[in-house]
């Protein structure tokens, strides 16, 4: 476990000393504000929330966060570096997890850089802390279950292209399930139970509850077994 | 010191590496020959502990790199054919990530291990240069230093004189050999004369298996007065 650290500092530095995350926060801010501004008018719905910022997070998500993810296991392959990394003394637990935890202190740096927007309609109204809190908890958690997703795929394979285009559809189907348009194409067909049954295997669903200022249990498990699962699937299938 | 018995890996139907046994003393430099695809390569990355073998034991120190990778993987120094490294780093930055692998902890002894390292491989000129901008030789060297960093009692070396120019490849030889008499290594190579001008023994591998392991004067007296390459030719002459 100690190795852990060596391994998620490289990582985390890894994305400041290419443009790689510079590109990445700039696009990640501007198309999280830009959504709340053209699209959910922000200003226009007069409240002091942030939900119309935070609504578009899963759909944000499904996006970039394969961009982000898609280099974390297909790079090492493509470039070989994978083999310098598994012949040091570390166990495959430790480079997984280091590299999975920096990559999602990075997320967390992303989402943390919107707080001008929670401070701007502090300023503007009173806002409830607790819920904009529960959103920010919500959201980083949420972050970890897209990640892992995507971390899986790009274990997959040695070409980022497939390993993004993977993500996407991993992700897209775990966000499908809860998405209320969906469920009800999904009612016509099946009965009222599975389609519920379906949509608990949702981002959407569990991101939700976050959003109105709930932190339930349950969507924090959720959110953390879905981490956990997919990174021991990461384990086993980087030692095949 | 190095044993390995009965080593077997098979891809699909092609047996890669077919009940390879040696063993590797002290002090020993063993040149690992072949053709091209003979299965040099997967032999030193079972031993390394980078892949599993599908049969047979590969020991270092007694320890068998299945059961405890990691004990293996710290006594080992190892360089990967076309010396793999994260291009955006710089050298010291990248010697300074496997310092801190190999548990070197402390800043003062991270650096220690950096600058010694630097030092026998001459990478002072470019210790402020990313690795994607070095030569390939320079690159090369830098692998190199990696693999020589924590001062392992085992080397295992790819074609470590792979893509040099000629005097760096009479630099690097007489850096193994200064080495040797503490050490154990094994180094593969093309270079026959390479053989006669540092190994102590040599070990002919054809599609999988070994053919000769001797010392480069038996090698030579199986043919007097014919060149190397001719005998080589002879041994391998199945694998085309």
């Amino acid at each position: 476990m100690r190795q852990i650290s060596p391994v998620f500092k490289r990582e985390f530095l890894g994305y400041f000393r290419s443009p790689v995350a510079y590109v990445f926060l700039i696009v990640f801010s501007l198309a999280g504000v830009g959504l709340a501004f053209f699209v959910a008018g922000f200003f226009k719905g007069g409240l002091a929330t942030l939900d119309s910022y935070f609504t578009f997070y899963p759909w944000l998500f499904l996006f970039l966060i394969p961009a982000a993810g898609m280099r974390l296991w297909s790079e090492e392959k493509r470039t070989g570096t994978v083999e310098l990394l598994f012949t040091l003394p570390i166990t495959t637990l430790d480079a997984v997890l280091g590299k999975f935890l920096a990559a999602w202190a990075f997320l967390t740096l992303a989402i943390l850089l919107s707080l001008p927007m929670a401070f701007t309609v502090a300023y503007l109204g009173d806002p409830d802390w607790g819920v904009v809190a529960a959103t920010y908890f919500g959201s980083v958690l949420m972050a970890g279950g897209y990640l892992g997703v995507c971390s899986l795929m790009s274990a997959f394979t040695k070409n980022q292209v497939i390993s993004f285009v993977l993500g996407v559809v991993s992700c897209l189907v775990l966000l499908f399930l809860g998405w209320s348009v969906f469920s009800g194409v999904l009612n016509a067909v099946f009965p009222v139970w599975f389609v519920d049954l379906l949509s608990n295997f949702s981002f959407i669903t569990h991101f939700d509850a976050f959003t109105k200022g709930i932190i339930d249990p349950k969507d924090v498990v959720f959110f953390l077994s879905l981490i956990g699962f997919t990174l021991f699937l990461n384990v086993v299938t980087l030692e095949r | 010191m190095i044993e390995v018995k009965g080593l077997v890996k098979t891809y699909g139907a092609k047996r890669a590496v077919d009940g390879v046994s040696f063993t590797v003393q002290r002090g020993e430099i063993l040149g690992f020959l072949g053709p091209n695809g003979a299965g040099k390569s997967t032999t030193m990355k079972m031993i390394t502990g980078f892949i599993s073998p599908d049969g047979g034991t590969a020991t270092v120190d007694g320890i068998d790199v299945t059961r405890d990778p990691v004990g293996v993987k710290s006594r080992v120094g190892y360089l990967p054919e076309s010396s793999p490294a994260y291009p955006e780093m710089t050298v010291e930055e990248f010697l300074g990530f496997i310092a801190e692998v190999r548990g070197f902890r402390t800043r003062d002894a991270r650096r220690a291990q950096v600058e010694r390292a630097i030092t026998l491989t001459h990478l002072a000129p470019v210790r402020k240069q990313s690795i994607e901008t070095l030569s390939k030789g320079f690159k090369q060297r830098v692998g190199f230093a990696q693999a020589l960093l924590h001062d392992p009692p085992v080397l295992i070396l790819d074609e470590p004189t792979d893509g040099l120019d000629p005097n760096q490849k009479i630099e690097v030889r007489s850096l193994i050999k200064s080495m040797a008499a503490a050490k154990t290594i094994v180094l593969s190579t093309h270079i026959l004369e390479e053989v006669e001008a540092i190994c102590t023994r040599v070990i002919i591998i054809s599609r999988g298996q070994v053919v000769a392991d001797e010392t480069p004067e038996q090698l030579r007296a199986r043919r007097p007065g014919a060149r190397l390459d001719e005998i080589f030719r002879s041994l391998t002459a199945s694998d085309v």
